[in-house]
């Protein structure tokens, strides 16, 4: 292998590619932002045909594939249904590790949202787990306003 | 060869915005597959396979086939995702057609979309260009079509007055399309007045960027004739790709496209493109290739593409109408754009055109084209075509 450049320099071009983007989150999921930011208030939205409850909301219904119609107040109650602990600093997070990560299944919801898992000790979650949403102080309209799930004193 | 025949049996568009932040990208392609079901009549529960594109970069989503599937209704369906650059839409129809054909499937549902305003297209585009030799020189679309342009101008002597004819009856065509993104009548003085983009290129020769998506609905003779009365069926297809860097192309002259023309005629017995064809959906993102490609597609001699213009035989009510949706310059969410002109032809045979219908429509061509000169070219026909 070593004879492959063999009198040859190998030149290399670096570049980089750096594309903005912005993301339109829509009526449904703009709906739910500004009422969490605004009120504090988690909403699923409901399908009509099966009744299922989406949080995070969907406009349509994976499974009838009708347009969800009802809103519903959801949580702020919920189940770490599975999670994860991040132990190493990767550029992206935000928060310093172990961070963990858990898909939490708020209490009249059919599916399960994303969030962080704090004021416990990673190694003490369980799936299954009882937790509930704390708001963040800084108003905003993302799910940062709320700020990590906790577990159920 | 195929196996069996094909055809388009429902068409569904979004009305095309330059952005849409009242839905997300899911939401965007639920509407045009609603409006396909509608209009073939079908529930989503009768597809058996779907494929979906959009560009590369657009929109920063890599799995488009898993994440869209509360928009497509892909629910436990196989879905496979094509891109191909600005020929994403046509390469969907064609890879549809080929799934048909072949026998593997007999509804399928094909979706182009794109949500334009969520990135950066100029820097997206260039990724479309080698990084080494092309990239440091061209950015976006806009400079290679000029060279085109230009390269076209300096070996028949058309004028850019030549190309704002063709912008001009794109954007009074576009009137006609309720779905069209830009429905605005210019003169050819307000295109030779607006900005000079890329020499000869001014703002008004070239399509917007746009969101918006497109399904389609095809089938296999057995369910088509049961679905609609008037199938659209495709004949043929035609696909060629002609270089790796940007020097290497014969610049003035679409080749891909001639040589992709000659390949569909030749299939389908077409000896006389200008007679037999009634109307042409062509993906013409800026004016002069109005006048360049027709050349190529052999609808009239080398140098003749202007005096074929300005005669009015591409305007409505003309010899051979080209884009009565306004095409590309009036409309363009670029992974749905070669689809659309798929949709558009099949709703000219089918007699779904509304007010943008060509009388008589016996034989309709749409064409996808690629920001480094490859070509998508369909074929088709209100008879069944010979198998």
């Amino acid at each position: 292998m070593e004879d492959i450049f063999n009198g040859i320099e190998p030149q290399v071009y670096k570049s980089q590619i750096s594309v903005p983007y912005q993301w339109w989150a829509g009526e449904t999921a703009s709906k739910f932002f500004i009422t969490l930011r605004d009120e504090k208030k988690i909403l699923g939205k409901q399908c009509p045909q099966c009744g299922k409850v989406f949080c995070p909301p969907k406009k349509t219904c994976t499974y009838c594939y009708v347009e969800t119609n009802e809103w519903k107040e959801v949580g702020p109650k919920g189940k770490v249904l599975t999670y994860t602990i991040v132990y190493r600093q990767l550029a992206s997070l935000k928060k310093k590790v172990p961070v963990a990560c858990g898909l939490i299944q708020l209490e009249g919801s059919d599916n399960a949202m994303l969030h962080y898992i704090e004021e416990i000790e990673p190694e003490k979650i369980t799936t299954g787990m009882q937790v509930e949403a704390v708001f963040a102080d800084e108003k905003s309209a993302s799910i940062h306003a709320i700020s990590h799930f906790r577990p159920v004193k | 060869m195929a196996k069996r025949r094909v055809a388009i049996v429902g068409t569904g568009q979004t009305h095309h915005r330059s952005h849409r932040p009242d839905v997300n990208g899911q939401e965007l392609i639920h509407e045009a597959v609603t409006r396909a079901l509608e209009d073939a009549d079908l529930s989503i529960k009768n597809i058996d396979a779907i494929l979906i594109g959009n560009m590369d970069h657009f929109e920063g989503i890599n799995y488009v086939d898993c994440w869209s599937i509360d928009g497509s209704g892909g629910y436990h369906k196989p879905v496979i995702k094509l891109t191909t650059g600005g020929t994403t839409g046509s390469t969907l129809a064609i890879g549809g057609y080929h799934f048909v054909a072949s026998g593997m499937f007999d509804k399928v549902l094909i979706i182009g979309w794109e949500k334009n305003s969520e990135s950066d297209t100029t820097g997206a585009i260039t990724t479309a260009f080698d990084p080494v030799w092309d990239r440091l020189v061209f950015a976006g679309a806009i400079s290679g079509l000029a060279v085109e342009a230009q390269a076209y101008m300096a070996k028949y002597g058309a004028t850019d007055r030549d190309g704002a004819r063709v912008s001009v009856r794109d954007r009074k065509h576009a009137c006609n399309n309720p779905y069209a993104q830009l429905r605005k009548e210019v003169t050819l003085e307000e295109v030779l007045a607006s900005p000079m983009l890329a020499d000869p290129i001014h703002l008004l020769d070239v399509c917007p960027r746009t969101d918006g998506a497109c399904a389609v609905i095809m089938a296999s003779e057995e369910y088509a004739e049961k679905i609609t009365s008037t199938p659209d069926w495709i004949w043929a297809t035609a696909n060629r790709h002609k270089y790796t860097y940007l020097g290497d192309v014969n610049w003035g002259e679409l080749d891909s496209m001639a040589q992709a023309s000659q390949d569909l005629f030749k299939k389908c017995g077409i000896t006389e493109p200008r007679k037999q064809i009634d109307v042409i959906e062509m993906y013409q993102p800026y004016s002069f290739a109005g006048i360049i490609w027709i050349e190529d597609m052999g609808i009239v001699p080398r140098g003749k593409g202007a005096e074929y213009i300005w005669s009015g035989a591409t305007d409505m009510g003309g010899e051979l109408p080209i884009n009565p949706s306004g095409g590309v310059i009036a409309c363009n969410p670029i992974g749905a754009t070669g689809l659309i002109r798929c949709a558009e032809a099949a709703m000219q045979v089918m007699g779904k055109a509304e007010g943008r219908q060509v009388p008589d429509v016996n034989f309709a061509v749409s064409t996808g084209f690629g920001g480094c000169m490859w070509t998508d070219m369909i074929l088709h026909g209100k008879k069944k075509p010979n198998l």
